[in-house]
């Protein structure tokens, strides 16, 4: 018997890889979104625009207008003259936060009273328009820290573990590892059995001796190896491309993919079980993957989110393996870290493919 | 005319497309149910505003300068302090990610601030796998530490000094709730999935089947059948961006402040870029499973990463940001983010609506061409 699954499974492989589109569809995503999305994704504002309208002339307005103007974070700056300038360099998205300095700053900085400046911030994308915002506010907070210089009690030093620079690609990598490898699974194992259904190979597969176990087992198998594929190529460009540190062990790091392959397979077959066209069993996968990354804490932290959608989050495998990838790459996680995101994952495939294999067996029994 | 379109073959054509989606209940599930789930989820589940933030607190010392910071950091609306336990346990919550931060005030910390001689120090360790959350952590503590200065200062009968003040005004979404423009990015995401996805199965199922054979047996002309392909997955495409945009402004509270005509217009010219990408992948790879994964690559990942609607372009690397004109979602993401929140601007919608039409153009067109008459054409 054990022959018979390694035959079904050498053949799964076959139909995989010996198809030349099919092995470039595998591999060719991988490797353009690991061009692309490292640099793509990231919080950070960079090359953003900032528009400043000076009403005042004097001096002060003048130092501080040339302090923003030579902050980093502000490359190109646009001066305005205006209030109708002004609107429309903000309507037209020409700049996401415009400085005004209004007629009596400096006058206010010479008899040291509390001057004030206006920030214009567009809205329609408010995050990257606060954290411009933030960077403005340093700038301001700077020029205040020189013009009073009063010595501090004491000072504040903040240090960013695992992640000194907080580099935002050491973020992304790690995460990638784990949505990548999500994509190829669920395609494999969800769409496998949709479609010897639609060619009808699935009735040959029911008149052979095999037992509908060992047909899961034969679709479940080869889904996890292209997941170990991938994520090998992933976790291999991160360490030596983008040069993201690795401090926990590569043992731990197939263990942990394995497991996710696992809950993953488990998630595949069920939708597989239920469908019956390739095109049902798509939509099935694509149903769960959206929510899946949406809620894995790799778009926004979970613990910002409902409750609610907490609870979802902990029934969705890629937010533990996110965890667990995340951990093994920049925190160094041994087994006693990762196991508390590791025994959900098999907990959830051991649920998933229970019930996958029930109702497989209740469809394929008539 | 009639030597490319025939009204009546066209219809039949239509009603049959139209059957067929009817017919699999997975594409009125696509349609009508995956939207509201994906609007609430991407509605309420991407929160980038960290409201409350897990910190953990070390005091060592026992002097009034510390359990003054202490307090002052328990008051922050935006900190929810851990305070129990040693260093070793602390740090390893940060590991588990169970908190986001650290603060730590050491044994002599009180003295060195009575003392003056500005050694004193409070360190805060923040958790760098977040990076967004990290830098969060740093400002709030920070504006922690600003007021505490300033109290201070006022404690000591210090001047304090005349800070320059910032007043942030937001136009367009001035209570800043990231729902407001993460909604409008969503939408955008879904007519994707439902422009492209469900598109990038319907040619090669034909040729999958073997019925391509058929068709290509009866006198119908390449444009019949595109359009016949075009027109039903239209019309499911503008119902369900009705639906969603019902469901944003009514049950989302979220402000549709443009008119419905410009909305349109864009919707139409992005589902026309979206459907003709998902048939050129169908025509092209004639096989379910490989259209299905090259649109999952080709449209949905580049509608999340590369639109604008989480990330920033104009933050992107310039190559990149070349990149993402080939991708219709962006502009579709840019021309609703004004719509709903601004109103009709009109140069930023024209600008959108113009390079929408190219590449609906350019999607639709080159599938024309890769559509052959024969068998064993390309």
């Amino acid at each position: 018997m054990w022959y018979a699954m390694l035959t079904l499974i050498r053949k799964e492989l076959q139909a995989l890889f010996t198809d030349a589109t099919s092995l470039r569809i595998l591999v060719m995503p991988v490797i353009l979104q690991l061009v692309l999305f490292p640099f793509a994704a990231t919080l950070e504002v960079k090359n953003s625009t900032l528009a400043i309208f000076n009403q005042d002339g004097g001096a002060s307005s003048t130092e501080l207008v040339q302090r923003l103007a030579s902050a980093k974070a502000f490359p190109h700056i646009l001066n305005i003259y205006s209030e109708i300038e002004l609107t429309r360099v903000i309507d037209r998205q020409d700049a996401m936060l415009a400085i005004r300095i209004p007629s009596d700053f400096s006058r206010k900085i010479a008899r040291r009273e509390s001057a004030s400046v206006q920030a214009i911030i567009d809205g329609r994308r408010s995050n990257s328009a606060q954290i411009a915002f933030s960077y403005a506010q340093q700038v301001i907070s700077a020029f205040d820290a020189d013009r009073t210089s009063a010595a501090l009690p004491a000072q504040l030093v903040i240090r960013n573990l695992y992640n000194p620079n907080l580099e935002y690609r050491w973020f992304i990598l790690p995460s990638l590892v784990a949505i990548i490898t999500t994509v190829g699974c669920l395609m494999v194992t969800a769409l496998s059995l949709a479609r010897e259904r639609e060619e009808g190979t699935f009735d040959q597969l029911l008149v052979s001796p095999i037992t509908p176990a060992y047909i899961m087992a034969g679709k479940a198998l080869p889904g996890i190896l292209v997941a170990m594929l991938q994520g090998t190529i992933i976790s291999a460009a991160a360490v030596w491309v983008y040069h993201v540190p690795f401090g926990g062990s590569i043992a731990l790091l197939y263990l942990s993919m394995f497991c996710y392959g696992l809950s993953l397979a488990g998630f595949g077959l069920f939708i597989s079980a239920i469908c019956s066209t390739q095109q049902q069993a798509f939509l099935g996968v694509f149903g769960f993957m959206a929510p899946a990354v949406v809620l894995s804490g790799y778009m926004a932290p979970v613990e910002n989110m409902p409750v609610v959608l907490q609870w979802v989050s902990a029934i969705d495998p890629l937010s533990h393996f996110i965890i667990v990838v995340k951990g093994i790459f920049l925190k160094g996680y041994d087994f006693p870290q990762a196991w508390p995101n590791l025994w959900p994952l098999l907990l959830i495939a051991a649920f998933t493919l229970t019930s996958a294999y029930l109702i497989f067996r209740n469809r394929s029994g008539q | 005319m009639s030597k490319f379109l025939n009204p009546v073959r066209l219809l039949a054509l239509c009603r049959k497309e139209c059957m067929q989606i009817v017919r699999d209940p997975s594409s009125i599930l696509i349609a009508f149910v995956l939207p509201f789930v994906l609007l609430f989820i991407f509605g309420y589940g991407v929160n980038l505003d960290a409201n409350r933030v897990r910190l953990g607190l070390l005091v060592q010392d026992a002097g009034a300068e510390a359990s003054q910071f202490a307090n002052a950091l328990e008051g922050s609306p935006f900190i929810a302090l851990h305070r129990d336990g040693s260093l070793v346990h602390l740090k390893a919550l940060l590991a588990s990610g169970d908190i986001r931060g650290l603060v730590v005030i050491t044994s002599e910390f009180s003295a060195k601030v009575r003392g003056g001689e500005g050694s004193a120090a409070i360190q805060v360790l923040t958790d760098g796998s977040e990076p967004n959350t990290a830098s969060f952590v740093g400002s709030y503590v920070q504006g922690v530490w600003q007021t505490w200065l300033a109290q201070r200062a006022r404690d000591q009968g210090l001047a304090v000094p005349a800070l320059t003040d910032v007043r942030p005004r937001f136009w367009f979404n001035p209570s800043t709730v990231s729902r407001n423009y993460l909604v409008p990015g969503s939408i955008s995401v879904i007519m994707t999935i439902i422009g492209a996805l469900l598109t990038s199965l319907v040619v090669a199922r034909e040729w999958e089947r073997g019925t391509m054979e058929s068709l290509l047996a009866t006198p119908v002309t390449r444009t019949e059948f595109l359009l016949a392909k075009i027109v039903p997955y239209y019309v499911l495409g503008m119902v369900a961006m009705a639906l969603c945009v019902t469901v944003a402004t009514t049950l989302m509270g979220v402000p549709l402040r443009g008119s419905l005509l410009a909305l349109f217009l864009i919707s139409s010219l992005f589902l026309g870029s979206g459907l003709g990408l998902g048939l050129l992948l169908s025509t092209v790879t004639k096989n379910q499973f490989i259209a299905a994964q090259a649109a999952l690559v080709a449209a949905f990942l580049p509608a999340v990463m590369l639109s604008g609607f989480v990330f920033e372009i104009s933050s992107m690397p310039a190559w990149i940001q070349v990149v993402t004109h080939l991708i219709p979602a962006r502009y579709f993401v840019s021309a609703l983010q004004t719509l709903f929140q601004a109103g009709d601007i009109w140069p930023v919608i024209w600008v959108n609506a113009v390079w929408l039409f190219f590449s609906a153009l350019f999607w639709l067109g080159f599938t024309a061409l890769k559509t052959s008459r024969r068998l064993d054409g390309s």
